[in-house]
């Protein structure tokens, strides 16, 4: 892919959004207090992550854009979470998701 | 380690010589630190992997590693750029998965200098990881010991593990084409990795369907990229799990204050 200005961008939003997030913290902190307040924002915060974090996967292993993406790739996500629940290694879970998506479409499936 | 006449007001001064926090670091801790950091390495070296195999240029994931440094984030902003979401969606996408930063950044709060370059860095050092190490911990001394040394070598580590990552993602996998290497299932499966282990609860579970629903109910209607964010709502599900959790929170933290003002008199 070619790497644009509209790239650069997107990048520099993310690197500085995040910075400024990680200042954000201990700033609040010295104001209104860590503690009590901290955890609740967390709850709050960690449904957050919890849904879009959820959202990306359902939208990253079905589709391309619009369009549905065929077998391979949700079978390996499925081999995936399977590794995920039965407590395998990171690398385990990555490897065996694309191995199994690489060998379906070798199989003939897309 | 502990000297019995230090008091927290020395030690609070103390920890702001540079080197000083070392001194705390215990074996255990820095076994612990260093397994957890190891596996970082793993985590960073799939990134630049998959990354440079997905067609991103060789230096995008080392310094989006370097400068953004929270592995969820740089993995679903490459994973849209790559699939054709407007850089700045992916962006916005990325910003929102790191708002723990600010809660977690409240809690370790205390080891994070007043001012200077240093308050600088240790912002940049605040991670899941760091403050997973930090918050468990009562002494400001070891406190301080705890997040610096996990900020510290996770950076390095997670650096070098995406610098060595991305180089091989651009020779060995480069001559093959992603798709046959079912890479694209790489992204997901990643992201599936990072979710469950925060699926506690009734209320996380029934936010992540929840977001997982709406995601896909608006993929025909929303501009690639967004639907994701979209599940953000999904939180709405949990409002009042969240509320019961934060109410049963504050008992446990007003327990615990009782217990430390029981213990420090």
């Amino acid at each position: 892919m070619t790497w644009g200005v509209e790239h650069w961008v997107g990048l520099a939003v993310l690197a500085v959004a995040t910075f400024a997030l990680r200042l954000l913290g201990p700033w609040l902190a010295a104001r209104i207090g860590g503690g009590a307040r901290a955890e609740s924002t967390d709850a709050l915060l960690a449904g957050l992550a919890v849904a879009v974090l959820a959202g990306l996967v359902v939208t990253q292993s079905l589709f391309d854009g619009r369009d549905l993406v065929g077998w391979a790739r949700p079978l390996g996500v499925v081999v995936a979470g399977l590794l995920v629940w039965r407590k395998a290694p990171f690398l385990v879970v990555v490897l065996a998701a694309a191995a199994t998506t690489a060998l379906v479409r070798l199989l003939g499936l897309s | 380690m502990r000297s019995p006449y230090r008091t927290d007001g020395l030690a609070d001064r103390i920890g702001h010589r540079i080197g000083s926090p070392w001194q705390d670091v215990d074996r255990r801790l820095l076994r612990d630190v260093l397994l957890v950091c190891a596996a970082g390495a793993v985590v960073g070296l799939s990134f630049g992997a998959v990354a440079v195999a997905s067609g991103t240029p060789l230096w995008v994931p080392v310094l989006l590693s370097v400068v953004v440094f929270a592995g969820a984030s740089q993995f679903v902003f490459v994973a849209l750029v790559t699939g054709g979401t407007a850089p700045l969606v992916a962006a916005m996408t990325g910003v929102v998965l790191n708002a723990r930063m600010v809660p977690l950044g409240m809690g370790v709060a205390d080891v994070v200098p007043r001012s200077g370059w240093r308050r600088l860095v240790a912002a940049h050092l605040l991670t899941d990881e760091s403050a997973a190490f930090t918050l468990p911990r009562r002494d400001p001394a070891e406190r301080r010991a705890a997040f610096w040394l996990t900020g510290v070598l996770l950076f390095v580590l997670w650096n070098a593990g995406a610098l060595v990552g991305a180089v091989l993602g651009g020779t060995v996998l480069a001559a093959v084409d992603p798709g046959t290497l079912g890479l694209d299932a790489a992204f997901p499966a990643v992201l599936l990795a990072l979710l469950v282990p925060a699926l506690r609860t009734a209320t996380d579970r029934r936010t992540a369907l929840a977001g997982a629903v709406v995601a896909v109910a608006a993929v025909p209607v929303l501009p690639a990229g967004l639907p994701a964010v979209a599940a953000v709502l999904g939180v709405l599900t949990g409002v009042r799990g969240w509320s019961r959790r934060r109410a049963a929170d504050t008992e446990v933290e007003t327990d615990v204050e009782a217990e430390t003002a029981g213990g420090a008199s």
